[in-house]
């Protein structure tokens, strides 16, 4: 009995030690997570966004995108390579630089479109 | 009459070495206009307010570093630094045997160009040339005994003012100069930021729950007490090299080592830039 008790607990712990990574492997970052993410987007760190915590000011709010950005594509093009339109911008360039893969910044960029 | 006093006066520009020497007209022209910058960005602060960094942006924050500053976490180990600081070599001799200037102004002199060596000297450095020439061991730098000891001297210079000499006439202190200077405004790292973007532009401004300090002001502390690397690493002393390896990281550039060219240089521009401001002794930072 004394020996089903440590292996069911050996068990356990065996499972709460790989059910996170193999939980946030399987579910895939969305938009939203990347943004927020302090390795990733960590586009707190420098804008307000509704729901995150902290925010920096150097950036402008990110409020009212469809109005601000009409064209989803001149919003990408902004979070693919700030530089362009603004060559001393303080924005990190997230998809020139490789900060985030082309397909992470089409995720950002739909959440970001969508506020 | 008039040739007399024309021999005087170039008796006094020969013995005028470094400790009199001219300021780069250049120079002087870049002090003026990035100090002018921060004075009209921030028009209620004085020059010597800029010395309290974030501080000086905000009266919450001001109130908490005065609240801290009042029994600073830093007394113990400022306290071993001056004790290593008079301890004798193995010689018999004392730190205060490299220097002919008294122990108060020694932190007054860097950093400096040495037109013999062809290069600039810092505090730290010099710390380390002199245990070099008395024989003993070189000490790990940044943190630790060396930085402890270089807060000893500025807790000693405190009230004096930084003084950075580029001599007027001297192109290869120019170049050294202008070296810093490039590297302070370059953008690098992954993330493409230059050490101005963030302390020039973004001064007052917050990364997160961060407030970015102004570049103006921060050499008047170092080495300075910081909680993060308390907490982090035990000893909350940083010098400024280390602190510039720091914020060469955030930025995902790779940092140079303490104590070479870039950094010293580095060092010599932006330690210029506070000219006229007075050493604050050791402070606290977050
Ligand atoms: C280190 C600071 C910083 C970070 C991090 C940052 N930004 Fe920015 N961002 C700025 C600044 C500053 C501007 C102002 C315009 C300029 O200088 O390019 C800006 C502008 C923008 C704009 C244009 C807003 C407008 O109305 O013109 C968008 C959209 C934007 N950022 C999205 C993002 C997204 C999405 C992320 C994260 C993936 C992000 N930013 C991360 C600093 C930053
Ligand atoms: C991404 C933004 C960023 C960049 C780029 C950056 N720093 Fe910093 N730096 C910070 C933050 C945040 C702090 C901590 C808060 C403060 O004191 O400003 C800091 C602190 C400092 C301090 C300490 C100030 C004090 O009084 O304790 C110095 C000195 C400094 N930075 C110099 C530099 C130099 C030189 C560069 C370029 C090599 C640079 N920084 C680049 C963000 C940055």
């Amino acid at each position: 009995m004394k020996k089903t008790i440590s292996s069911i607990s050996a068990v356990i712990t065996l499972a709460t030690l790989f059910a996170m990574p193999l939980e946030v492997g399987a579910k895939e970052m969305s938009g939203k997570d990347l943004a927020f993410d302090r390795k990733l987007g960590n586009c707190l760190a420098c804008h307000m966004i509704v729901g995150g915590s902290q925010p920096g000011n150097m950036g402008p709010p990110l409020i009212a995108m469809k109005a601000r950005f009409p064209d989803i594509a001149t919003l990408r093009a902004q979070i693919h390579d700030a530089t362009v339109a603004n060559p001393n911008t303080m924005m990190p360039p997230f998809g020139a630089h490789g900060i985030l893969s082309a397909d992470q910044v089409d995720k950002v960029t739909a959440y970001i479109h969508s506020l | 009459m008039k040739k007399l006093i024309i021999t005087m006066a170039t008796a006094a520009l020969f013995s005028s070495t470094s400790a009199l020497a001219q300021q780069s007209a250049a120079v002087q022209a870049d002090i003026d206009a990035f100090q002018g910058y921060f004075l009209k960005t921030f028009p209620n602060l004085s020059l010597q307010d800029f010395s309290k960094g974030p501080y000086a942006m905000s009266d919450d924050k001001m109130m908490q570093f005065e609240a801290i500053m009042e029994m600073p976490p830093f007394e113990d180990l400022l306290e071993k630094g001056g004790d290593l600081w008079n301890k004798p070599f193995a010689n018999g001799h004392t730190f205060s045997s490299c220097w002919k200037v008294s122990d108060a102004e020694i932190r007054t002199l860097y950093p400096r160009w040495n037109a013999a060596k062809g290069k600039v000297e810092t505090l730290e450095q010099g710390l380390i040339d002199c245990l070099v020439s008395n024989g003993e061991k070189k000490w790990g730098t940044g943190k630790g005994k060396h930085a402890w000891v270089a807060s000893h001297l500025t807790t000693l210079a405190e009230g004096q003012v930084i003084n950075v000499v580029v001599p007027e006439g001297d192109a290869a202190a120019l170049a050294a100069y202008n070296d810093g200077k490039r590297f302070y405004w370059a953008k690098r790292g992954q993330l493409n930021l230059s050490c101005a973007n963030c302390h020039v532009g973004g001064a007052g401004k917050r990364v997160r729950g961060n407030t970015l300090s102004p570049a103006l002001g921060q050499s008047t502390h170092f080495p300075v007490w910081r909680g993060k690397w308390a907490k982090s690493k035990g000893d909350g002393f940083g010098t400024m090299q280390r602190r510039y390896g720091g914020c060469n990281k955030q930025v995902r550039a790779k940092p140079f080592k303490r104590h070479k060219s870039q950094y010293d240089n580095l060092e010599f521009y932006h330690t210029a830039m506070s000219n006229g401001m007075e050493i604050s002794g050791t402070e606290y930072r977050e």
